[in-house]
């Protein structure tokens, strides 16, 4: 009698199939469960709501609970009714499709959507082809022209002005940098920016508009008073802490006279300033972007992390709903400005060092601002 | 003669529509080869099953020693003394002789190093498995720690041999063990086989091979299409009639002889 | 699995038998760690030509301290591997349970070794789940942690809500970041934890019979279950193991990173398997030595820490890793290749 078998002696039987399945829809239902959650507004300037469906990537990520929040507060001015829909975690694309197409039975006139994949644009683009007016926050799609148009953060912005007060606050020193990215073996293009950002604002040429690490290694900066400057090292940090703190940790091996340390975000310098404090290592300026509470009222506010270029990202939700109101009554649809392929919602350098010359926020203040708890 | 050391009467098996087994009688002595042939689909390897406890019978009896035993394990079948050499060896290739000799019957040290550190007494086990290899005349294996995939065919062969032979206590059942070798590690295995049987166990060989059989058993168990067709020995017949036996192109009864065929 | 063997002359045999290469093969064969060891050696030479501060103990020190989370979670995929299987959810799990560490502590005032404990039975359950999955349902290892690391990633991310959490240095969680000055290295207290995990696994999967059964089980599941192993019992055992090491791992993680991130795992699963493989043991199951694993995590540490100091695009360190992975792939394969 012969037995079946498979690579390795492995028996497979028919009961594979119906068990995998079995095993994918538990995985689905042990994870949260997607949230559709509708808020009416209650007075307002007409008297027919205009319905906005809110369609995040996860409500797992305080950056995205954010844009839920601020959402719903100006849902309820503008006399919309907001549906909110979100993935079941980073990446989960079946659930986003399916709330854009809850959105265009319902009959909304707008869609806000933080994509979770390209899988999306299909939908988008019925969405749009019903009369949906479709926007992205957060991150341009791939192409820009699967939304009507995009609200986010412009990250090189944020770099620029953590670079100016980099300079600003060298006030001539020689600059060795210390350059923490996000990646090494993808290209995003939020690393690219806010790395060639924070470069531009420093005065130094990026040496690439595509590329990471292709300045020159040595020169001169142009910001503030202007100076020398080394780049010690590029180090990819994953956007983690214990990334940053071994990028950190080699940069320093390789040069212990590291004064300026330009982070990806929050997390890495969180990493990088643990690197630095086991290695006794004082007078080292670092600079972030994120705005997050947890760490303005935290490394930011006790100065260890010297200055943050803030994110609203639920600036680009209620911008978004309000958007869509106006243009189901009658406004007129945004247009992009010149050159840019979304639209900016501003950023904010937030520092407990001010200096003369530089515009900033105090974290107390910020700390109104920013999101996350 | 003695009392048989394996004994059993009626056993049935059936899967599902097909009968594998319907109703089989085996005897098996101290100090024989009893060989086993039939054509494929005979009930070779379920009899086999069901004595080496890998199978379960639907019902008949199995005795060993004159006491009636049920296998649910092979470990059972293990423990009353039978041992099985399987046809594909079940050797692990990447492990040396004296672990796959010794393998889940494995010797801890003895003392704290035993049994709380619960190390193994690998130097005592490479000890033994020379011993066992040499018992049993086998002269080509050397070195203990060669893994067992860097033997040939034959050698390895002799170590899943020299394993049953080292634990099996009463019965050692062997299937199709020359079906892959060439002419003189066929030979190398026939001699292991005799040599077993002047240790005085009993060995059950299942074979296709006709000269293999005829040149080292003593009686020759025929089935046929899930029963006994009846027992010879290489005196009282020829290879070809066995053959014919076998495919039923003729019965024991028709071919006149006055042998015995048991059941 | 049985080969035909064909007759060899004695003389054909004796004459093949010493060639350089057969040499190096049966040495290799033997000892599968030491091609990796070679590789490091090698490595560390290198590095240390093209730049001097390679040598330095302070940056010695934080290699080691660099490589022990990964260090100590390549132990338990080691078992895994060895089994023949892989664990591609070892990186989320050791995230989640720091997190539930960290959390405990930070929000629920839980005392430290409470905490500890409940986060090692976290990593030790999610390894209950997938030795249940591959012996009971039979599913194939690679598709069952492809799913349980969907399904723990997501725990992660809703426990967390995108929340790093952060600890004071020296209390009893973040003890394993605590640092002991050796002459002029500091090893922290995760970086002994980890080696001492590796001597207690090769010592186990060398002298005990249950390290014998895994090896079996790997080598040839069906021979070994024939010969009596209850190889059903040993996978379960493997990954429950391993779920435990993932637990000491996530420890050493909080005290690396005072504290608990969730994004913390993003490489962590493929940095694993990649360390056991460069180490020399084999993704079919049945060959290798756990040592090779802790060989293999410093190899990677080692090239990324010397390709950034010799000022090197840090996108050849991807190009390294790669290379070196082939190359311990290849060289495996050699090693297995034996005429009978």
């Amino acid at each position: 009698m012969k037995i079946v078998r498979g690579a390795k002696g492995h028996r497979i039987t028919s009961r594979l199939a119906t068990v995998t399945v079995g095993i994918l829809a538990g995985s689905l239902a042990l994870s949260a469960c997607s949230s559709t959650a509708t808020t009416s507004a209650s007075g307002g300037s007409s008297s027919q709501p205009v319905g906005v469906s809110l369609i995040l990537k996860t409500l797992s990520n305080p950056y995205f609970v954010s844009m839920e929040k601020d959402a719903k507060t100006e849902a309820a001015k503008d006399n919309v009714t907001l549906t909110v829909a979100a993935g079941n975690q980073d990446g989960d694309t079946q659930t986003q499709i399916s709330a854009i197409d809850n959105a265009i039975s319902r009959g909304d006139k707008g869609i806000l959507i933080t994509e979770n994949g390209d899988a999306v644009n299909t939908e988008l683009g019925k969405a749009r082809a019903a009369g949906l007016f479709v926007i992205a926050l957060d991150t341009v799609p791939t192409p820009a022209s699967t939304v009507d148009i995009t609200y986010g953060t412009d990250n090189e912005a944020a770099g620029k002005l953590i670079g100016q007060y980099t300079a600003a606050k060298l006030a001539g020193q020689k600059a060795v940098i210390a350059m923490l990215d996000l990646f090494n073996n993808q290209v995003v293009s939020v690393d690219i920016a806010r790395d060639h950002g924070f470069l531009e604002g420093m005065g130094i040429d990026p040496g690439s508009t595509t590329q990471n690490g292709q300045e020159a290694k040595s020169g001169k900066y142009t910001g503030g008073t202007g100076g020398d400057y080394v780049i010690a090292c590029h180090q990819p940090t994953t956007g983690a802490i214990p990334g940053g703190k071994t990028a950190m940790e080699n940069c320093l091996s390789a040069n212990p006279n590291i004064n300026v340390v330009y982070t990806i975000n929050e997390p890495a310098a969180d990493g990088a300033n643990q690197a630095l404090k086991a290695a006794a290592k004082t007078g080292v300026t670092i600079v972030t972007i994120d705005g997050s509470c947890n760490y303005i009222n935290g490394l930011l506010k006790d100065g260890t992390i010297a200055a943050d270029s803030a994110q609203y990202p639920g600036k680009m939700a209620s911008v978004g709903v309000k958007t869509i109101s106006d243009i189901a009554r009658g406004g007129a649809k945004p247009t992009l400005p010149a050159g840019q392929d979304f639209i900016n919602t501003g950023t904010a350098l937030i520092t407990s060092q001010p200096i003369a010359g530089i515009t900033s926020q105090t974290p107390a203040t910020a700390a109104g601002a920013c999101w996350g708890s | 003669m003695s009392q048989p050391v394996l004994e059993a009467q009626g056993l049935v098996k059936t899967f599902g529509p097909v009968v594998g087994l319907a109703g089989v009688d085996i005897q098996l002595f101290p100090g024989e080869v009893l060989a086993v042939i039939g054509d494929n689909g005979a009930g070779k390897s379920t009899l086999i099953k069901c004595l080496s406890g890998a199978m379960v019978p639907d019902s008949g009896t199995i005795k060993v020693d004159g006491q009636v035993v049920s296998f649910s394990s092979t470990q059972q079948a293990r423990e009353a003394g039978i041992e099985t050499v399987y046809q594909t060896l079940a050797v692990a290739p990447a492990l040396d002789i004296a672990s796959n000799l010794f393998l889940a019957r494995e010797r801890r040290r003895k003392g704290l190093l035993g049994s709380v550190l619960r190390m193994l007494d690998t130097p005592g086990m490479k000890r033994d498995s020379k011993k066992y290899i040499d018992d049993l005349g086998i002269t080509t294996l050397q070195n203990i720690s060669q893994s067992v995939e860097t033997l040939s065919g034959g050698q390895r062969q002799a170590v899943a041999v020299a394993r049953a032979a080292a634990f099996g206590g009463k019965v050692v059942i062997l299937d199709e063990p020359t079906a892959a070798l060439g002419v003189r590690e066929t030979g190398q295995v026939l001699r292991l086989i005799r040599g077993l049987r002047e240790r005085g166990l009993a060995i059950i060989l299942i074979s296709h091979n006709m000269p293999n059989v005829f040149e080292v058993a003593d009686r020759i168990l025929i089935q046929r299409l899930g029963h006994n067709a009846g027992v010879i020995t290489p005196q009282t017949h020829t290879p070809a009639e066995a053959v014919a036996i076998m495919t039923g192109a003729v019965t024991l009864a028709d071919d006149g002889d006055t042998s015995t065929a048991s059941g | 699995m049985m080969r035909v063997a064909e007759p060899e002359t004695a003389e054909e045999v004796l004459g093949q038998r010493n060639t350089v290469g057969r040499r190096v093969h049966a040495v290799l064969h033997r000892m599968p760690a030491l091609s990796p060891l070679i590789v490091l050696v090698a490595a560390c030479v290198g590095f240390g030509l093209a730049n001097p501060r390679f040598y330095l103990a302070g940056n010695l020190s934080i290699v080691l301290q660099q490589a022990s989370i990964v260090g100590a979670l390549a132990v338990g995929q080691t078992l895994v591997i060895l089994t023949a299987g892989v664990d591609l959810s070892i990186g989320a799990v050791m995230v989640l349970s720091s997190l539930v560490m960290a959390k405990l502590v930070k929000d629920s005032a839980v005392p430290g070794p409470i905490a500890l404990l409940i986060g090692l039975a976290v990593a030790v359950l999610a390894g209950v789940v997938n030795g249940l999955l591959v012996t009971r349902v039979k599913l194939p290892p690679f598709i069952v942690t492809l799913g349980t690391l969907s399904i723990f990633t997501a725990a992660t991310l809703i426990y967390a809500q995108g929340q790093t959490i952060s600890l004071p240095p020296n209390t009893f969680l973040t003890w394993t970041g605590s640092a002991i000055a050796i002459g002029d290295f500091h090893l922290t207290v995760g970086v002994i934890m980890m080696l001492v995990l590796y001597a207690v696994f090769a010592y186990a999967l060398r002298q005990t019979a249950w390290g014998k059964h895994l090896y079996a089980t790997g080598d040839d599941p069906e021979a070994s279950r024939l010969a009596g192993v209850r190889t059903n019992r040993v996978l379960l055992s493997a990954y429950i193991v391993a779920g435990a090491v993932i637990g000491i791992g996530a420890w050493i993680l909080v005290g690396r990173i005072n504290g608990a991130d969730p994004n913390a795992g993003f490489n962590t699963n493929l940095e694993s398997i990649t360390a056991v493989v460069i180490g020399g043991t084999s993704l079919f199951g049945g060959r290798g030595a756990v040592v090779g694993s802790l060989i293999g995590a410093l190899i990677v540490q080692v090239f990324d820490n010397g390709l950034a100091l010799a000022g090197v695009d840090p996108n050849y360190q991807v190009l390294a890793v790669g290379v070196l992975v082939l190359l311990a792939v290849g060289a495996d394969q050699w090693i297995r290749s034996v005429k009978a």
